[in-house]
């Protein structure tokens, strides 16, 4: 765990890094390798709810639907995790036990991330001990863009420790960072810092994840496998709700980071409503019909 | 220098945006000379299905506003069909109508958009109904908006046939995918830039050009739309349109009629057509 050197971080050209992803939305997809996606794509979804009003009822409720998505839809995946705040963790983690479902916890002050090292160290302790499986942290933007790169470096490698077992996702809220050179710049200091996963954003933040945002993340994750053969995940975040989209997200990975990216264990979608999207478009190739939302669980 | 004319790309609507079909096709629309006239949007099922997407999500907060409120919406789309007369005059002889017939439409179809607006507050007083029961209920039946409806719009009176059938179907709260006329779709996308430009909440109205045979099974056939009305008298298509409708029992109505211009073309039994009686028990002794 060192330090990266920022001087030697690839400059974005902006322009080229939008040509690009375009190209990865008009990929035609024939109809088997369709089903096979959106198979993929529900396996890879942290299922989330992250509002003031949550309840430990309404966990209970999202944790039946991440483990019974459309009982109607034979061989279909359950979702790869549940995202909720820390004081419903225990919720989840009661309702989820015995499958292979995750339990994913904010942490350190999320969305805004601006509170004291010391309530952000147990925050994280706290969702860590009530079980939860992987922790997704915020950076401190703010620090970030004064120029503070070693108080963002440390804070995340602090955050790392306590995690223990529990593996670590770093949320560099890509909204407020204004620039893709320095969505690079903290995806650096992130991994190496110790993340497990980098996250686009909190979904608080309007915009949350974009594809070029991610794209850059992307490229980071496979600069850092070539120099030291370490694979970190990659979580797309926010805005990401319809089925048509996840795709173009897939073939955005499989173009850049290739096939050992597409599972579960490397890359994630956090959404809310993009599970339904996806369920009808697979009981549409299933019966020929669209299907109404009301035939499906709420989220 | 002669000047080069700039003509309109016409496109669909769909949620308040004009966007392009997915499918990436067009087909041409020619004049008596066999001149063209422009090329259209030959929209596909995703098309469809995204504009239901959109008339779905706006139904609620459409449904709900006031029965008034709905009223200077359409009345105001009149307004501003009044200020673009002479374009639809236009365009309605580009494709082969007389002057005195296209400025003849366009006049009835304003007439009908206030005649609509009229009755927005007052249908709901026409049929609606307190019931005398033997037991101690207070029992009345009011009208409540269907939902999203699909139109195949008549190929006859592009502009003043579309109309005469959204206007009663949004006055009721309900919202719409339409099939502009396939003969004729320009008058019919030139309209929506009117809707676009009132007080019509996006996605309210949505306008796709495109081929009947193509598209027909998808305005039957989908779980989340709540009823359709089809203008024509092709009885294979009527045919299809009531079998795949009974999938999730959708209401069909079916417009045979062909004399638009008439009186009789505008009644609040259209409204009606679009409506759901609910029924309501109200005990008034305990």
């Amino acid at each position: 765990m060192s330090f990266p050197n920022l001087l030697t971080v690839p400059k974005i050209d902006k322009i080229g890094v939008e040509e690009r992803v375009n190209r990865f939305c008009k990929r035609s997809i024939k109809n088997s390798s369709k089903t096979h996606g959106l198979h993929l794509a529900l396996s890879m979804i942290d299922l989330t709810t992250l509002d003031g009003k949550d309840t430990p009822e309404n966990v209970k409720r999202m944790c039946y639907k991440a483990n019974h998505l459309h009982d109607s839809l034979q061989g279909i995946p359950k979702v790869a995790a549940v995202c909720v705040y820390p004081t419903m963790v225990k919720y989840a983690k009661k309702e989820l036990k015995g499958t292979k479902i995750k339990v994913a916890s904010v942490a350190t002050g999320f969305p805004s991330g601006q509170s004291s090292l010391d309530v952000k160290l147990s925050d994280t302790k706290f969702a860590v001990n009530e079980g939860a499986d992987e922790i997704d942290m915020v950076i401190s933007r703010g620090k970030f863009l004064a120029g503070e790169y070693n108080f963002v470096f440390d804070e995340i490698a602090s955050i790392k420790e306590v995690c223990g077992k529990a593996h670590l996702k770093v949320i560099l809220e890509t909204g407020e960072l204004d620039t893709l050179d320095n969505v690079r710049k903290a995806s650096e200091i992130a991994i190496y810092a110790g993340a497990d996963f980098i996250k686009t954003s909190t979904g608080k933040i309007n915009p949350a994840s974009t594809m070029p945002v991610t794209y850059v993340m992307l490229n980071a994750i496979k600069d850092y496998y070539k120099k030291t053969g370490i694979k970190i995940g990659m979580k797309p975040a926010g805005g990401i709700s319809s089925a048509k989209i996840a795709l173009q997200y897939l073939v955005m990975l499989n173009e850049t980071l290739g096939y050992e990216w597409m599972n579960k264990d490397l890359f994630r979608f956090g959404a809310s409503s993009l599970a339904n999207d996806v369920l009808m478009q697979l009981q549409r190739q299933e019966s020929g019909y669209y299907e109404s939302i009301d035939y499906f669980s709420k989220d | 220098m002669a000047r080069i004319n700039v003509l309109k790309t016409y496109k669909n609507f769909i949620g308040g945006k004009f966007p392009r079909t997915e499918s990436g096709r067009y087909f041409q629309i020619k004049n008596g000379n066999d001149e063209l006239l422009a090329n259209m949007c030959l929209s596909s099922r995703k098309d469809f299905r995204n504009a239901v997407v959109f008339a779905r999500k706006v139904q609620k907060s459409w449904q709900n506003k006031s029965s008034l409120n709905r009223g200077q919406v359409l009345y105001r789309v009149a307004e501003m069909l009044e200020g673009r007369k002479s374009q639809f005059i236009e365009e309605l002889m580009m494709t082969g109508l007389s002057k005195l017939h296209a400025k003849n439409e366009v006049e009835l179809s304003i007439d009908r958009l206030i005649y609509y607006a009229g009755w927005s507050d007052k249908f709901q007083q026409v049929f609606s109904s307190v019931y005398p029961v033997a037991s101690n209920h207070f029992n009345f039946s009011l009208l409540q908006s269907v939902g999203v409806v699909s139109v195949i719009s008549p190929n006859e009176y592009s502009l003043l046939g579309m109309i005469s059938v959204i206007a009663p179907i949004i006055v009721g709260g309900n919202t719409c995918v339409i099939l502009s006329s396939e003969k004729n779709p320009m008058v019919g996308i030139s309209f929506a830039e009117v809707l676009n430009t009132s007080d019509v909440p996006a996605g309210v109205v949505n306008i796709l050009t495109g081929k009947r045979k193509e598209l027909l099974s998808h305005f039957a056939s989908h779980k989340d739309v709540n009823a359709i009305i089809y203008c024509g008298d092709n009885n294979q298509e009527i045919k299809e349109i009531q079998h795949l409708s009974s999938e999730n029992l959708k209401r069909v109505k079916i417009y045979k009629h062909k004399n638009w211009d008439h009186n009789s073309s505008q009644s609040p039994f259209f409204i009606e057509t679009c409506q759901e009686l609910k029924t309501i028990w109200h005990p008034n002794k305990v």
